[in-house]
């Protein structure tokens, strides 16, 4: 980065901190979220409802069409041919037998990719979502092992794949880094993470380290993870004259519009994105090269291209999580208060990408401390970018952080709840901000009674047979989130049909059915008489599906859009109705219309509101507010993660036998979709703490188990019956008084698993995965 | 995937009229060979089903005769099997997952190829074996699953089979045949181990087809098991695994056979270990002394120095296990 961007950066990020400082100051009523959502109160409705998925009947009939089975004329099929060097040129690139072969149509390489602008890097604009911003085959040159080199298009996916087969590619290599240890040599350089820098110094912490009474430092790593989404990255590209129709698997629509529009100089309503199913994104389904290539090769060929990456391709050119080394030492005082923690680290990043993994970031808002140091620097490496993989920062930050505690509890001869209860913050340990909500506690005694916490032995002392059994316990935590960009239309019917139109998302989290329930409270309708429409870059809003905060972006803007309806129908009931000289603040939907909320008596159904308004419809659209609230609370999702473990004592393995998550997450919307969201991200969680790891080959920067066969993912009988429960207290300042779910599941698995593995056997394992050998 | 013609043999002779063809493979259930072939490391020109041929299995000689095109899991659910070679029944079963066992056949099991990543790589990494004096990126690379006996400079793979592993510890015979006739092989010698010539698998001659397997009956009393090791529950191969049949008389070791896989080129009788114990107590002191003879040539590569503890470990647990000596 040169001296400029820092600069400018810098400035960035004095100014967010001057606004945030005045943010905090403000009255709580000039805030978002300064008064609670009146749908806090709803107690009666679907809010809160295990209502089943409303695309449920659709995905189990297999009628819900993903990104690669949407069928067009003409179309052709597309197949990659990737790099095998990590940095140079192409040397010689023959293409002759590939187009020969039967059924090809276009063989595009960088001789004859049409000119086009590299991806708009994310977040470095409001849309931009490029994984990289690197030019895509635009001439000889090579970035990384595994970068797409050539595509065929052919008339079958066979026939493409065969002819990729045929393609011949030589390298003049050029010197590159791809050796973690050789990269650190090199010298590394602070962190940013949305443009402020990942470092935080309060007082001199080395220092209360030194001279604590207790403590702890110990050096945790973790590996590089592979995105994995049982959907493989797909898109179906066709050009329309100068518009671009792209069926997408995308966590994004709005940003993939623009995105494109601006690598190939059309305006972003020229670029129409929709994404109406996704087998599932994690922070893998954004804008990568594949999505690129195919609109290219379709504007090249005058036909419509269907690409669906093979799960090698994923692994080559879509980023994961990357290596992580991090330092956590604590001091503290005989009664467990902290003098000192510091949490600080390297992590590999490319030169082309935003997100070197900020694994702080649980750190910041965690635990009291009197001084603290947090440091995340940066190493470059020549390898395929890496990005966001569910909880960036938080799933291997707690895996390090709640290690540490534990460690300590152990030192201290003290029970690991009660350390991290004592250094429970009053306010925001880095930004002194007082929590919107922060039920920590009540989290930790309610899983405590009910995995049964008390019954804990001392390490090693449980056998039974072979298998030596612990207990651990960890703390789960991220954050609630908000971006800009969330705007919504609402359209009303005379007979009193809702449909809400937003840019947003379902990719399996169940999204459409919890906003359902949510509209449908919120106008007072039945759910049979809302339809919510996303995953379509013409609605309003921009809207990602990522940060677990799509509940809050959602229903910010739904809020607002409700706001404008209210508005507007008041002004149409006009002086005859029951509703005649109400405020819109005093006003609510129910039963079909819209009534005084203290008053239900005084109601007037919206079907006698537009009748006597001569009105089929009423459309409003409205924005969100600007997120300013995260800047006046320190708004956090927590959870109590207890784990058992069962360890082999004769070969070292490692089954978990019990897990349970107890959350606080706000209130829960819908407890079906959330606990499958929990446990869904317990599942990975226990994947990242025993067995996840992409084997990048430091010689040559190649990817070596590219394959769900040799990378692997918890299958059924590694998963324990998992028991989730929460503690369903409102956050008085969020929509719906909800955070998000998405996330937090990951967080704390690895470091419960470590450290039940610890209480099994006495092993303290610090390097994921924990596999058997580290055991032995 | 590289084009290729399929054909489906109802008969023997046919099958070897066949694979006559050049470039010609046998295909069973498809569950190794079809993988390789779309990642382009095979490329047959022609492929001979031959699924439809010996799929029974039957008494012989009071031990058992199984069709080469028996899939995994009918063999596996058999009663003879599951009463009188557990050994089998509980490799098959640690074996990938219900699908592949559904398809896979014993033939198509027994002649599966390495799981090494660098022979899988095609275009990015050097491998013998794929391309005979090319290199072997995996000797200096990720090795964990790697050999520890009986590999060599040109290659450090692995045979990544659990039925193997029980037929090798129950003396199985294999019969094969090609236009000239047939001939049997003990399952041991089926596998070569890599010295200078990885790409050559197995002793078989091109064309030559397995056609079934012979069991000999177990004495009276012998007892066995198969215990696999691996990174997680199930749908893993196996960091190392142990089969064994054992028979004690009075405390005495009268009989044991010993194999082991995830260790070498092919699946590892341990013939060591079983000299040094015949005869001898059937006591923990016994069994680790015998792990610790085989082991005894065991050669660490960078990853996998692990597994010669595991294996110690697992051979001395398994048979103590089957011995009855506590564990």
């Amino acid at each position: 980065m040169s001296i400029l961007e820092d600069a400018k950066q810098a400035v960035k990020g004095a100014a967010q901190a001057a606004l945030q400082s005045a943010v905090q100051m403000a009255p709580d009523s000039w805030m978002p979220g300064g008064r609670p959502d009146p749908l806090i109160r709803e107690r009666h409705g679907y809010t809160g409802r295990p209502v089943s998925r409303v695309d449920g009947a659709v995905k189990v009939r297999g009628v819900a069409p993903y990104a690669a089975e949407f069928p067009l004329d003409r179309m052709t099929y597309a197949a990659l041919v990737f790099s095998t060097v990590a940095k140079g040129r192409i040397a010689t690139l023959d293409t002759a037998a590939a187009e020969a072969a039967p059924g090809v149509v276009l063989v595009m390489t960088h001789r004859n990719a049409p000119r086009m602008q590299p991806m708009p890097l994310f977040m470095t604009s409001e849309k931009a979502c490029g994984g990289n911003d690197l030019p895509i085959m635009q001439d000889d040159r090579i970035y990384w092992n595994g970068e797409p080199v050539a595509l065929v298009l052919a008339e079958t996916q066979a026939q493409a794949d065969h002819a990729a087969s045929l393609i011949r590619v030589a390298y003049v290599a050029e010197a590159s880094v791809t050796d973690f240890g050789e990269a650190k040599a090199h010298g590394t350089e602070p962190g940013q993470f949305m443009g402020q820098p990942l470092r935080y110094d309060s007082g001199d912490a080395e220092a209360a380290l030194a001279a604590a009474p207790h403590r702890v430092d110990a050096r945790y790593t973790t590996p590089r993870h592979s995105h994995n989404a049982i959907e493989l990255h797909a898109v179906t590209v066709a050009w329309q004259g100068e518009t671009l129709r792209v069926h997408d698997a995308s966590q994004m629509v709005a940003h993939m519009a623009w995105s494109l529009g601006h690598v190939f100089g059309l305006a972003e309503d020229q670029v129409h994105v929709t994404s109406p199913f996704v087998g599932g994104g994690f922070g893998g389904k954004g804008l990568w090269q594949h999505q690129v290539l195919a609109a290219a090769a379709a504007k090249l060929a005058g036909r419509p291209v269907r690409l669906m990456l093979s799960r090698e391709g994923v692994y080559r050119i879509v980023g994961g999580r990357t290596v992580t080394e991090q330092r956590v030492a604590i001091g503290a005082q005989a009664d467990g208060g902290f003098d000192a923690l510091v949490h600080t680290g390297t992590v590999a990043m490319s030169h082309h990408n935003v997100l070197p993994e900020p694994f702080i970031l649980p750190t910041r808002s965690a635990y009291a401390s009197k001084t603290m140091k947090l440091d995340v620097e940066v190493a470059y490496l020549d390898m395929v970018a890496n990005t966001f993989m569910r909880a960036p920062g938080e799933a291997v930050g707690t895996f390090a952080l709640e290690s540490a505690i534990d460690e300590l509890a152990v030192a201290m001869d003290m029970d690991p709840i009660e350390l991290r209860m004592r250094n429970e913050p009053d306010t925001d340990p880095t930004t002194g901000a007082p929590f919107s909500s922060r039920e920590v506690e009540k989290a930790y005694r309610d899983g405590a009674a009910r995995f049964g916490w008390a019954q804990r032995g001392t390490p090693g002392s449980r056998r039974e047979g072979e298998w030596l059994i612990g207990t651990g316990v960890a703390t789960a935590t991220y954050p609630y989130y908000r971006m800009p960009g969330g705007a919504a239309r609402i359209t009303l019917t005379r007979h009193g049909h809702v449909t809400v139109d937003i840019a947003a998302h379902d990719m399996g989290m169940g999204t459409a059915t919890a906003q359902s329930q949510v509209i449908a409270d919120r106008l007072g309708v039945s759910m049979e008489q809302v339809t919510f429409r996303y995953g379509d870059s013409s609605l309003p809003g921009t809207v990602m599906a990522g940060g677990s905060q799509q509940t809050a972006a959602i229903g910010a803007a739904v809020v607002a859009a409700h706001r404008a309806l209210v508005t507007e129908l008041l002004k149409l009931a006009g002086n005859d109705s029951p509703l005649a000289g109400l405020d819109g603040d005093a006003v609510g939907g129910r039963d079909g219309g819209l009534a005084r909320l203290d008053d239900p008596a005084r109601h007037e159904s919206y079907a006698s509101i537009l009748a006597r308004a001569q009105r089929d419809t009423v459309v409003v659209e409205a924005s969100a507010p600007m997120p300013l609230e995260t800047m006046h609370w320190s708004m956090h999702s927590h959870g109590a993660m207890f784990c058992e473990v069962r360890v082999n004592a004769v070969t070292g393995e490692v089954r978990v036998s019990r897990f349970l998550g107890s959350f606080d997450c706000g209130r829960i919307l819908n407890p079906k979709t959330a606990a499958s969201q929990f446990r869904g991200g317990i599942i990975m969680g226990l994947g990242l703490a025993l067995m996840e790891e992409t084997q990048y080959d430091e010689r040559s920067g190649r990817i070596m188990n590219p394959s769900l066969a040799e990378y692997h993912v918890p299958v059924h009988m590694d998963v324990p019956a998992i028991e989730v429960m929460w503690t369903d207290v409102p956050d008085p300042h969020t929509p719906m008084g909800a955070r998000g779910v998405g996330e937090i599941g990951i967080t704390g698995v690895g470091a419960a698993v470590a450290n039940a593995v610890f209480n099994a056997t006495g092993k303290r394992i610090r390097d994921l995965p924990i596999t058997l050998d580290k055991l032995l | 995937m590289t084009p290729f013609a399929f054909t489906r043999a109802a008969a023997t002779d046919e099958a070897l009229r066949l694979a006559a063809a050049p470039a010609a493979r046998y295909l069973g259930g498809g569950t190794n060979l079809v993988d390789l072939m779309r990642e382009t490391v095979e490329r047959p020109a022609t492929l001979v089903d031959v699924t439809a041929l010996s799929t029974a299995i039957e008494p012989e000689d009071g031990g058992l005769r199984i069709g080469a095109g028996v899939r995994n899991a009918a063999l596996a659910a058999h009663p003879a099997v599951r009463r009188d070679y557990p050994v089998l029944a509980r490799a098959l079963l640690a074996g990938a997952s219900a699908q592949i066992r559904n398809m896979a056949t014993v033939g198509g099991n027994l002649l599966q190829r390495t799981r090494c990543t660098y022979f899988y790589d095609v275009e990015g990494s050097r491998c013998n074996k794929r391309v005979p004096g090319a290199g072997c990126d995996a000797r200096d690379g990720f090795n964990r699953i790697h050999a520890i006996l009986g590999a060599s400079q040109a290659c450090v793979a692995t045979h990544p089979s659990d039925m193997a592993v029980a037929l090798a510890a129950l003396d199985a015979t294999v019969h094969c045949t090609t236009a000239q006739g047939t001939r049997t092989l003990p399952l041991v010698d089926l596998h070569r181990l890599p010295g200078d010539h990885p790409e050559i698998e197995t002793v078989l001659e091109p064309g030559e087809l397995i056609t079934h397997v012979t069991l000999p009956a177990l004495p009276d009393g012998t007892r066995s098991t198969y215990r696999k090791v691996r990174d997680r529950a199930s749908y893993a191969f196996a960091l190392v695994s142990v089969g064994a049949a054992l028979r004690v008389e009075d405390g005495r070791i009268a009989d044991v056979r010993l194999a082991l896989g995830g260790v070498a080129h092919r699946p590892w009788r341990a013939t060591q270990a079983e000299a040094a114990l015949r005869g001898l107590p059937a006591t923990r002191a016994s069994f680790e002394a015998a792990a610790a003879a085989e082991l005894a040539a065991a050669v660490p590569l960078r990853d996998n120095g692990f597994k010669i503890e595991l294996a110690r470990r697992t051979i001395t647990a398994v048979l103590a296990e089957l011995s009855g000596v506590d564990a």
